[in-house]
């Protein structure tokens, strides 16, 4: 897997290099601007863009319109996005176009080494990581009507699908078999008036498409 | 004293001469002001038909300063109490013209310019008045001591050697004599008095100058607490959290890769790493709070959601604010809602909670609604009184409606700038 990174700071960056090349993923490029990144993304065509939102000159959102910029002209490559804060706007204005291929993620996810991984590959492999505050950032906007006749649990899955977690990850998650998470996703299609499909990747479609509504 | 003993030193007191000094200086300089003011006024009226205003209205404003001026220290060196000088702006624009604007705009400059005007002709008759009792006073009352130098008969055909027509005006005499003090200090007194009011700011306007000068202390203070708030957001953005994301993202690679150490040592690692994330966690939730940087990015409606969605129970947020205000009323609304959440959270046992933001012309109207117990005040509490407080420094207004069994809302409304 080939993997550009764009991060402004030059310890987080070298860190996020070490972590990726000792996992046996290839960094072909850095940036730490925007600019940066949108030269490295054309020039290397890389699997996946690893971006931080905050960078210079402005230091605000920078990397977060870059992304997008990413998205709009070379949509296979894969972004994830790494953020101080996960804001719902952003994971909104993100998630506007397909949300196969893309990421969202507090910076403080980097910590976990294996998870991350998983995130990064499952992301380059075109699946879907939003950060858990997202998605319960999502679940509090989004129709707040329908989804409070979701049971705890199913609202726990759901966060949990809409992280991109596939059935046996949500049942390790919470610790429940897998038949049981099968029959609350069941659950919240039917509460949510959702047609039911098999695969995980249409699965996380059709939520983002409700928490979008 | 007695009243007799009054009357009868009363011209002899150094408050009657100074009295009567303080109103014939007043003549003097009220001529000269009213001579001057009345030329410049002219050239004024004659300059503005031909287009040129303003130069000649800033020296018609500085003649008028410099009679106040002359008008003060006769006060001070007559009177013994000087009359305060007038409390002004500080001029905002930095041209001739808006100098001159303004100071057009204070009823003091205003005012001052008639007490110059119209002083003298008032002080003038006031000094002929006072001069005239004097002197007849004087004359009259020592008349039988000249009688015989006069003419037996005088103009009016009055018998200038017979003694009641004597005794007559030496009594005449004698009154004005006696009744010149009070004239003449009543007269000084009345125009000190005018002159109070006229030459100096009113009491309700130097207490409103003051007012506006507070507030506007108060929003710069605002304002600099704010950008320092966002200026610590971004160091402790820049510095310290990067550095302990790449601690606590090193801490899990050791985790990870050095499985073969002793348990011991495994645990430590384990540990550390732990701790590191629980404080990027801990820094993260301060930074926020400092000042949410997504509030300057995308305004209220993502930072408030933000917000709602780490509270434990559901938040229904509807949020319409355009334009956007100003920066410092954007904080304050959001350090509003964000209080009063907490709030929530913690002393209520609510289920649900409302939020409205919109802005309808130049008011940003918040209504947070909770269906838990009520019985919240202003009284109880300081974190309420906290958050009207922080309302009332931008101008704004807090009320908090909570009958005991709920359920609770507060309405803010501010005004908003953008």
């Amino acid at each position: 897997m080939r993997v550009v990174i764009a991060e402004d700071s030059a310890l987080l960056r070298e860190g996020l290099v070490r972590m990726l090349e000792l996992a046996g993923i290839q960094v072909v490029a850095t940036a730490s601007d925007s600019d940066g990144l949108l030269a490295a993304v054309e020039e290397h065509q890389p699997d996946l863009a690893l971006v931080d939102v905050r960078m210079p000159p402005t230091q605000t959102d920078e990397g977060m319109r870059a992304a997008l910029v990413v998205r709009e002209r070379w949509p296979h490559v894969a972004v994830l996005v790494l953020s101080q804060y996960v804001e719902e706007q952003y994971a909104t204005e993100l998630l506007v176009g397909e949300s196969s291929g893309l990421g969202y993620l507090l910076k403080d996810r980097v910590a976990n080494f294996r998870e991350f991984l998983e995130a990064v590959r499952r992301v380059a492999a075109g699946g879907t990581a939003l950060d858990p505050e997202v998605v319960s950032q999502l679940l509090v906007r989004r129709r707040p009507d329908s989804l409070s006749r979701l049971s705890a649990r199913e609202r726990e899955v759901l966060t949990l699908m809409a992280e991109g977690k596939s059935n046996a990850g949500i049942a390790m998650g919470l610790a429940i078999s897998e038949s049981a998470v099968a029959k609350h996703i069941n659950g919240i299609f039917t509460k949510l008036d959702l047609p039911t499909t098999d695969t995980d990747h249409r699965r996380v479609l059709a939520v983002l498409k409700y928490l979008k509504a | 004293m007695t009243v007799g003993g009054r009357v009868l030193r009363a011209p002899w007191q150094a408050r009657t001469w100074l009295a009567t000094f303080q109103i014939a200086a007043g003549s003097a300089v009220g001529m000269l002001a009213f001579t001057v003011l009345s030329v410049v006024g002219s050239a004024v009226v004659m300059l503005t038909l031909v287009g040129v205003r303003w130069l000649p209205l800033s020296a018609l404003l500085w003649c008028g300063r410099t009679c106040t001026r002359m008008h003060r220290s006769r006060f001070a060196a007559l009177r013994g109490a000087p009359i305060p000088a007038a409390v002004h702006p500080p001029p905002e624009g930095q041209g001739l013209r808006s100098r001159v604007r303004a100071e057009l705009q204070q009823p003091v400059v205003r005012s001052r310019l008639a007490y110059s005007l119209l002083s003298g002709l008032v002080l003038t008759l006031g000094a002929a008045v006072s001069v005239t009792l004097w002197t007849a006073g004087l004359l009259g009352a020592t008349i039988i001591g000249y009688a015989w130098a006069l003419p037996a008969r005088n103009g009016f055909g009055w018998g200038l050697h017979e003694p009641a027509t004597l005794l007559a005006l030496t009594a005449a005499g004698l009154l004005c004599l006696f009744g010149a003090p009070w004239v003449v200090r009543g007269l000084a007194a009345w125009d000190a008095a005018v002159a109070t009011r006229l030459l100096t700011s009113t009491h309700v306007d130097q207490l409103a100058r003051r007012v506006e000068v507070l507030s506007e202390n108060q929003i710069r203070l605002l304002d600099a607490a704010d950008a320092e708030r966002r200026r610590i957001e971004r160091d402790l953005h820049d510095g310290t959290q990067q550095r302990l994301t790449s601690l606590a993202m090193n801490l899990g690679i050791a985790r990870e890769l050095l499985s073969d150490l002793p348990p011991d040592a495994r645990k430590l690692i384990a540990d550390a790493h732990e701790e590191a994330k629980q404080a990027l966690t801990e820094l993260r939730g301060f930074v926020r709070g400092l000042h949410p940087a997504v509030l300057d990015d995308r305004g209220l409606d993502a930072a408030l959601s933000g917000i709602a969605a780490r509270l434990p129970l559901p938040v229904h947020l509807t949020v319409d604010v355009r334009p956007r205000p100003s920066r410092t009323i954007e904080a304050a609304a959001y350090f509003v809602v964000s209080e009063a959440l907490t709030n929530v959270a913690k002393h209520t046992e609510a289920d649900n909670v409302h939020i409205e933001v919109n802005r309808r012309d130049d008011r940003l109207r918040i209504r947070i609604a909770d269906d838990g117990g009520g019985g919240a005040s202003l009284d109880k509490g300081s974190g309420l009184r906290g958050l009207r407080d922080r309302v009332r420094s931008v101008g704004g207004e807090l009320r908090i409606d909570s009958p005991a069994g709920g359920p609770t809302v507060i309405d803010v409304e501010m005004p908003c700038v953008s």
